[in-house]
């Protein structure tokens, strides 16, 4: 298989990450090197076998609903960069 | 003072406990050396004054009751300490300073232990040698230009290098275990769920485990006895009966059946590890437990569901790094703009590259061919170790295929940097806790590392057979200070 520019910029739109024509073309390069590698999977057999999809064989524990955390806006916006003052700024996304 | 540095943790805490040496005495001595190594570039913060202050607190009402009594250690940069700035080796949180503590080191500072400052490691613990950091590459102490492993590369050169007494680092493919084993240290990744992930920076969520770095096994069971436990913060902890691992630590390993699985019979792989393993299996014997072959048939297909499991649950994780509520923001022309130019210029090579691997897995029309078959052979992995387990007690394997390299030797090749990680990302995969133990030197004289893999929850019995072996190999790790001038 094989991953070309079309694809990465497609991913790249994904993940939200803009990507410049020169890193598409390494990418690219890199991905198909790791994807060749991926597709030694393709040799198993596995139509039979359950998806292992928590390795924690446990079930959940219930807890009672309470608020633990109190009062903590100041802490939440601390480390933001950029608010007024209890609110995240972004970039204006309403015309 | 330089003897101090020398010590093991278990000495250090005799001492403290004795009253032959104060918490200042052991913080100055590891300060004074940190401060000489810079070289190394080990930390990416310090925390020395505080440090001090704390460790001179402590010695006015010295608590001698608690199991790490006024002792200094830095910990990877993956742990959120509180008020201390927590990087996870990335530019898009270099600001980043935490409210809150991780679990792990709240239990360690809850035994009285002194936080001396935060390690270097690859971005978001995507690494097999520490270059992926934005902080730039960690030198190992064992030789100029060696690549310390990684991602916990600062914790094992500060461990081997005695700017710590010990660390935590944390392993989700192998980064505790393959930087043990390229220092000459030794590092345990315990079993999924037995220490708590809470404020540990997500990477790899049913992968990631903290783990303890030390110069001997004792040391490794003391500290693994601190940082594991029960947690309702994190909803896959495990709630079990945890042993007092470093009292309950024992050399009788007679009797046990070690399984030697030909799988880890790699191809390619150098005639000294081969033979390293062999002079493993002789210990092994002459402890009088007995060797069992044993096949894990799916070995080689472990490391392909690595690549697409884990950067399929780091391109989730990382979504939150979008430059609105903390982190690196870059200036954009509107959000989506802001976000992508954030993302684009926070992140490095090596991140950007898992997230697009796990998009991509993960997009429509590809999750069936890729994620779905990854989790299938899991599946598989995990039912290869459940089988062996019905004949044998714990597994014997080389830590990894080859010996440190060197920095820049393999930045260029992602997948030849991926095999570094052969050995030890099956053990995460299922779960299982692994250790890795100095056994031997190269003919370069780089240490090399041989691998014990427990059942779940049976750290204890790997950490017995480490001890037992410890003492027949009688490894001594050559540090020959060539950073301090």
């Amino acid at each position: 298989m094989s991953i070309d520019l079309k694809t990465i910029k497609h991913i790249s739109k994904l993940a939200r990450i803009s990507v410049d024509e020169q890193r598409a073309e390494k990418l690219a390069g890199d991905l198909n090197s790791i994807f060749d590698f991926i597709e030694k999977l393709n040799e198993l057999k596995t139509d039979n076998v359950e998806p292992l999809t928590s390795i924690a064989e446990t079930s959940l524990k219930l807890r009672s609903d309470e608020v633990k955390s109190k009062n903590i806006r100041e802490q939440i916006i601390k480390n933001s960069p950029q608010d007024n003052e209890d609110y995240f700024v972004v970039p204006k996304v309403i015309e | 003072m330089s003897d101090i540095t020398k010590q093991s943790l278990t000495e250090l805490v005799e001492n403290i406990k004795n009253k032959k040496l104060s918490s200042t005495d052991v913080t100055k001595a590891f300060i004074d050396r940190s401060e000489k190594s810079g070289e190394l570039n080990a930390y990416i913060t310090n925390d020395f004054t505080s440090a001090l202050d704390k460790a001179k607190k402590f010695d006015q009402k010295p608590n001698l009751d608690l199991k790490l009594p006024g002792i200094p250690m830095a910990v990877k940069d993956l742990f959120c300490t509180k008020n201390i700035k927590t990087t996870a080796g990335s530019k898009i949180l270099n600001n980043f300073v935490p409210t809150y503590e991780s679990t792990v080191t709240e239990n360690i500072w809850n035994e009285g232990a002194i936080l001396l400052g935060k390690l270097n490691c690859d971005e978001f613990a995507m690494g097999s040698s520490n270059e992926t950091s934005f902080f730039g590459n960690v030198q190992s102490p064992i030789d100029k230009n060696l690549v310390p492993g990684g991602s916990s590369g600062g914790s094992a050169s500060a461990v081997a290098g005695q700017l710590t007494p010990v660390t935590i680092g944390t392993d989700t493919g192998g980064s505790i275990r393959q930087p043990a084993s390229f220092t000459g240290i030794v590092g345990l990744k315990p079993t999924y769920g037995s220490c708590s992930r809470y404020g540990i920076v997500a990477f790899a969520s049913s992968l990631d485990q903290a783990g303890p770095m030390a110069q001997n096994v004792k040391d490794c069971a003391l500290l693994h006895e601190v940082i594991s436990s029960y947690d309702p913060k994190d909803s896959t902890s495990i709630d079990f009966k945890r042993n007092h691992y470093s009292k309950e630590l024992t050399n009788n390993i007679k009797g046990k059946k070690i399984g030697i699985p030909k799988e880890y019979r790699v191809d390619g792989m150098p005639k000294e590890i081969e033979a390293l393993w062999q002079k493993g299996i002789q210990y092994i014997k002459d402890c009088g437990a007995e060797t069992i072959d044993i096949s894990l048939p799916n070995t080689s297909y472990a490391l392909p569901t690595y690549y697409i499991v884990a950067p399929a649950e780091a391109s989730s994780n990382l979504a939150r790094y979008d430059g609105v509520k903390y982190g690196y923001r870059a200036k954009g022309e509107n959000l989506i703009d802001m976000y992508e130019k954030t993302r684009s210029e926070g992140f490095g090579t090596e991140v950007q590259r898992r997230i697009m691997i796990g998009t991509y897995v993960l997009s429509s029309g590809y999750y069936d061919a890729y994620y779905l078959k990854a989790q299938k052979v899991r599946k598989l992995i995990k039912n290869d170790f459940d089988e062996a387990y019905k004949k044998v007690d714990a597994i014997l394997t080389p830590s990894t295929p080859s010996s440190a390299f060197k920095i820049g030797e393999k930045t260029n090749d992602p997948v030849s940097m991926y095999l570094n990680d052969i050995f030890t990302v099956p053990v995460n995969l299922a779960g299982l806790p692994g250790i890795s133990i100095p056994a031997g030197h190269d003919s370069k004289g780089y240490p090399l590392g041989l691998q014990i893999i427990g059942k779940a929850f049976d750290e204890q019995n790997i950490l017995n057979i480490a001890y037992a072996m410890e003492e027949k190999i009688n490894f001594k790790n050559k540090i020959t200070d060539w950073w301090i001038k």
